[in-house]
């Protein structure tokens, strides 16, 4: 977050108008990667791995692109919050009732998908996406308000479920459960929690946000559907877990740096600032990734049972 | 802890007070009977002991009685009610509640947390943590069990976790709790202060289902001692008509020496120089802090200390299994300190682990496997790269009989031995391969007295043949028993030395308290 805010303040200082652009790439971009890391949160806190986020996110997108295309763009989004938790269903199959490696079983998601998605793809369509909410009064503020109060729904939609996640996960039982399954399924088990039904429960959901993000892609963003338009945005959602300790709002924060790294690198050229090659510029957000999991990865400590089966 | 309970009035006058009946239980495990035909009651406000032989069969009675394993034949009653139980939960739900000798607490939420898991009391839907943590101060209070409801689980030390799980048992309002070997991983102040709450616990009438080997607990705790053996109740006795000499040839079938005799040690050249030895634990702060030790071929040196004073670190440590930070350790002469545990074993150095399941042995492997784990690519065993699985076979049997591990053959998994025969196969296997230094932390833990006289006279015969043995317990009377000259650890180095024969305990205490030494 620190981090974020002394890069919006150096752009705005030193580019004045460009920093709108550059945080309003940011907040656009980071949605999804945020929506995406939520379906991680919830289900690594609950001790199953999702290494399919990304197939998820794939075809939330292509069932939101199609739904929409057909019955409009509510029902597109809730196509692919289905297909989504659809998916998630089929990793908690997996992971819990037949035991399969975690790994496995999120590899196989994310290869299926991929192929899937590009055997049913059509090109050439695009559909009208969703509008933007403008806030009155707030929107009209400068910088801030083209940056966080004319956005898209489901913009803020993920605000919501960022900060309600947060707060379940600390504050509700069901959240002080789900962490004790992740943790410790054993205790979890002998205090009469039910380690299947929330791994279950927990996995489906995530799968809704995912499939979610998948939508934001298509339907919010950018309107049309595109072969693995995800882009590898699912694994680096994995790495901002990490980087978020398993936490919703810092996972949000490091989702956001991304955003806010690779936009004003995006404006810096634009600008002809500096001339990296955009080659370069697309792999900024892994390059950093590597790194940056280089140095914190080893020193947070992720929910002990996760990717191990109960009992 | 409701003090009338409904069932209660119109019972049939003999079950009055009898919170637990069983009778006729039986449990068998394939070929193996673990419980036959075992009938016992427990009172209101009593302290039960059960007492046995390592495999006689006192957890699976108790997992029984916890919802874990299903009886094959057999009933339970509660409060003169038959039932069955499917799962810890319906145990819970009928007041039984249970200490596991692995405690099931979640390491990163705090006691409160771990308290109130699954039955947590709420607020508009949010966990009501304030008064979360007034119940637990509440019941720690009422029964003086202290702890702080707002501790993390894992900052705190094993008898406070131990405490938690208890109070954890109250909260669900337990009437009947069953604790299997609660002093096997305790100090002994800890051990004394659960007792403590034991008596206070079974003055108000929750009825108590303690295990244990350790027979002075017996003595000193219980109201009733019943005794297994092979499965089966074998007697029954009030601790004021007995003394531990009399339970102990009870238990057995014979009389035990619980005071082992060996010749004086005599020492040759130094195997094992430690200097300055310096190592981090798990979590990264210097739990060995500048120490110096040696042990010469021939002597056994014990490592006395309060649990937590880097005792574990130093065992892993010269083991090849924890980084050293700083100084240096030599296995005769030569630096070993950098070298990996594969490196330092083929050296000769065997190792009995303090954490038996996690470092011990393969829980999926068979015995057999199991007890050729440090030996199973030297010549006897394997031939061009393949195992000779009739020898492996011939060696394990030769040791099961030798070492008096209780299990049905050599081909069982090790995981469905009883906790004290996973530890005589281990120290079965560490002592029976040619070595010249033996560590071994707390080798008799979980193991019975007649157990515990075998190994001890095996660690002196290691040293007869020469070896350097450094015996690390939490025991005292373990380590006035088996060793040459004792070294107290403090703070990470070695406070004190004494000589085994001008040790007392209460000199070794002093300065494990705290007190200068020498
Ligand atoms: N899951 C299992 N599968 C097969 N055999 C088992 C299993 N659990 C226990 N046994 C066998 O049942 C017998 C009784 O074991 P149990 O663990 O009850 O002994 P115990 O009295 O608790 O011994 P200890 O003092 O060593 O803890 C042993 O012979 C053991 O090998
Ligand atoms: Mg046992």
């Amino acid at each position: 977050m620190a981090g974020s805010l002394v890069a919006a303040f150096a752009a705005y200082g030193i580019w004045g108008f460009r920093a709108t652009a550059v945080l309003g790439f940011a907040v656009r971009s980071s949605t999804p990667l945020a929506l995406a890391a939520m379906c991680g949160i919830l289900c690594e806190r609950t001790g199953v791995i999702d290494i399919g986020i990304e197939g998820q996110m794939l075809l939330g997108a292509f069932a939101g692109f199609f739904g929409a295309a057909a019955f409009g763009v509510v029902a597109g989004v809730f196509a692919a919050v289905a297909v989504g938790a659809l998916v998630g269903a089929f990793l908690a199959l997996c992971a819990v009732t037949w035991r399969v490696d975690q790994i496995i079983a999120g590899a196989v998601i994310n290869i299926a998908a991929a192929g899937f998605t590009s055997f049913l793809y059509r090109p050439g369509r695009v559909i009208g996406s969703l509008p933007a909410w403008r806030i009155p009064l707030l929107g009209d503020l400068p910088l801030l308000g083209p940056v966080l109060f004319r956005a898209q729904p489901l913009t803020y939609l993920t605000v919501v479920v960022v900060i309600g996640l947060q707060v379940t996960l600390v504050r509700t039982p069901w959240g002080r459960r789900t962490t004790a399954v992740g943790e410790h399924p054993g205790a979890a088990d002998t205090v009469g929690i039910d380690v299947a039904r929330y791994r279950y429960g927990n996995v489906v959901a995530g799968g809704a946000l995912a499939g979610l993000a998948g939508a934001l892609l298509s339907v919010e963003i950018t309107g049309s559907f595109d072969r693995g338009m995800t882009a590898g945005r699912g694994f680096l959602a994995l790495a901002i877990v990490i980087m978020g300790r398993w936490k919703p709002v810092a996972a949000w924060a490091a989702a956001l740096f991304f955003g806010v790294l690779t936009g004003l690198v995006n404006q810096l050229n634009f600008g002809q600032v500096i001339d990296i090659p955009p080659q370069f510029v697309a792999m900024l957000p892994y390059a950093t990734t590597i790194v940056v999991l280089a140095i914190f990865g080893t020193r947070v400590r992720p929910p002990a049972a996760a990717g191990r089966p109960y009992p | 802890m409701s003090e009338s309970r409904p069932g209660e009035a119109g019972a049939v006058p003999q079950a009055r007070g009898v919170l637990l009946e069983v009778r006729g239980l039986t449990k068998r495990f394939g070929s193996v009977v673990a419980n036959e035909d075992v009938s016992l009651q427990l009172r209101r406000g009593e302290v039960l002991a059960l007492l046995g032989e390592n495999g006689a069969g006192k957890t699976t009675l108790v997992k029984m009685l916890f919802g874990l394993h299903r009886p094959d034949g057999g009933e339970i009653r509660l409060a003169g009610e038959a039932v069955r139980l499917r799962s810890p939960r319906d145990a819970i739900a009928r007041g039984i509640g249970m200490v596991h000798q692995h405690f099931q607490l979640v390491p990163v939420m705090t006691v409160a947390e771990n308290v109130v898991l699954g039955a947590e009391p709420t607020r508009r839907r949010f966990v009501d943590r304030r008064r979360a943590a007034a119940e637990v101060r509440e019941l720690s209070e009422r029964f003086g069990l202290a702890v702080d409801p707002d501790a993390v689980v894992e900052d705190l030390p094993i008898g406070a976790q131990q405490r938690v799980e208890i109070i954890k048992a109250l909260y669900r309002g337990a009437e009947i709790l069953i604790l299997d070997e609660p002093s096997a991983v305790l100090t002994p102040e800890e051990t004394d202060e659960l007792l403590g709450v034991v008596a206070e616990l079974a003055a108000r009438g929750v009825g108590i289902v303690l295990i244990t080997h350790k027979l002075r607990e017996v003595m000193e705790a219980a109201d009733r001692v019943v005794v297994l053996r092979d499965g089966r109740v074998v007697g029954e006795v009030a601790p004021a008509d007995t003394d531990e000499a009399g339970l102990a040839a009870l238990m057995v079938g014979r009389s035990v020496v619980l005071r082992i005799d060996k010749q004086p040690a005599s020492p040759g050249e130094p195997v094992l120089g430690i200097q300055g030895l310096e190592v981090d634990d798990d979590r990264g702060r210097r739990a060995v802090t500048g120490l110096d030790l040696e042990v010469r071929a021939g002597e056994i040196v014990g490592v006395a200390g309060v649990q937590g004073n880097g005792q574990r670190e130093l065992a892993e440590a010269i083991c090849g299994m924890r980084p050293r930070i700083g100084g240096c350790v030599l296995l005769q002469d030569r630096d070993i300190t950098g070298l990996g545990a594969r490196a330092i074993h083929d050296l000769g150095v065997a190792h009995i682990p303090e954490d038996r399941d996690k470092h011990g042995l393969v829980g999926s492997y068979s015995v057999a496997d199991d007890l050729v784990l440090n030996r199973f690519d030297e010549p006897g065993f394997a031939r061009w790269g393949r195992r000779d699985r009739a020898a492996v076979q011939r060696w394990a049997e030769q040791l099961i009989a030798e070492f008096d591990v209780r299990t049905p053959d050599v081909h069982a998994p090790a995981d469905s031995l009883s906790g004290g025969n996973k530890q005589k196969l281990i120290v079965a296997r560490e002592l029976s391969r040619a070595s010249v230094l033996v560590v071994a932390a707390q080798p008799t833990r979980g193991v019975d007295v007649g157990s515990i006289e075998f190994i001890h006279r095996q660690l002196v015969a290691a040293r007869d043949r020469g070896a350097a043995v450094l015996v690390i317990s939490a025991e005292l009377e373990e380590l006035l028993a088996v060793s040459d000259r004792i070294a107290v650890m403090r703070d990470g180095r070695i406070a004190a030395t004494f000589a085994g024969a001008s040790a007392t305990p209460e000199a070794i205490g002093l300065v494990m308290g705290g007190a200068t030494g020498h």
